[in-house]
């Protein structure tokens, strides 16, 4: 699925990364709590969550994270959006709640990065 | 023993998030540059990171040595900082002493050293009340995925 489409989907704002609506995305991961994106989440999906510090911006970086998702409508300080714009990486803001906008994308084909843990997914094919 | 292709030293600032998580970008990109494996690379990364976090929420400053031999990356980070008194429960998941500036920022919940560990493949801590903390981490090549 394209960012364009989950822009659609979730009728989110993009805030950086107009140009990139065309990266393909097939997993996410969700979570406010950096250490356990750390922990967790994988080269090439989505990170949704609720906390819009640079940090955020930074733990994408290291993990290779697609794009940014930040849910509950909230908007992040310009420090975050002016690191996201030097590291090229697509933040878009949805109003929907992490649960929502997790199950919108659910349904219609994104998937947990990885299922459970413990238990990787089986490769979906995710390019960096 | 085998010979260093690679040596850096990265100093840290402590009690301030600002610049937080840069040491670890450029890491990122000297290791991608270097030719490593992009798991290697990736396991490197989240170790600076972690180790960077622990610096700025606990230090007075520190640094990261980063050192690559054609067997593996270390990830060195030694500070000047309160030091850890009781290693075993500060490597227990879940245990924190983390101020609420760290929580903010996504950080705290118990988890650095336990994320440090989990993505290499030997971790050495020494630490001194009052004095600091030395965190030795190797990640071997052939582990690449």
């Amino acid at each position: 699925m394209t960012l364009a489409e989950i822009r659609d989907i979730l009728d989110a704002e993009v805030l950086v990364g107009s140009d990139e609506l065309g990266k393909e995305v097939k997993t996410a991961f969700s979570a406010d709590l950096m250490s356990d994106v750390l922990a967790f989440a994988k080269p090439g999906s989505l990170l949704l969550t609720g906390l819009t510090n640079p940090q955020v911006v930074r733990t994408s970086d290291i993990l290779d994270i697609a794009a940014i998702i930040l849910v509950r409508g909230k908007v992040p300080p310009a420090e975050t959006v002016r690191l996201a714009q030097e590291l090229k990486i697509p933040i878009l803001r949805t109003r929907y709640i992490l649960f929502e906008t997790s199950g919108r994308l659910h349904e219609k084909g994104i998937v947990g990065c990885i299922e459970k843990v413990g238990g990787d997914r089986v490769d979906v094919g995710n390019k960096i | 023993m085998s010979e260093i292709r690679y040596e850096n030293f990265f100093p840290i600032e402590g009690g301030t998030f600002v610049n937080a998580g840069d040491v670890s970008s450029r890491i990122k990109s000297i290791l991608k540059n270097l030719g490593i494996g992009s798991e290697v690379v990736r396991r490197a990364a989240i170790i600076a990171y972690e180790s960077e976090i622990n610096i700025v929420s606990y230090a007075l400053r520190g640094n990261i040595r980063l050192s690559v031999t054609p067997d593996a990356v270390c990830i060195e980070a030694k500070d000047e900082g309160p030091g850890i008194p009781d290693i075993e429960l500060a490597m227990q998941e879940g245990f924190s002493t983390a101020t609420p500036m760290v929580r903010e920022m996504g950080f705290g919940a118990g988890m650095g050293l336990s994320n440090i560990k989990k993505f290499s493949d030997s971790l050495e801590i020494t630490s001194e009340v009052g004095q600091g903390t030395h965190v030795k981490t190797r990640i071997n090549m052939a582990e690449a995925g």
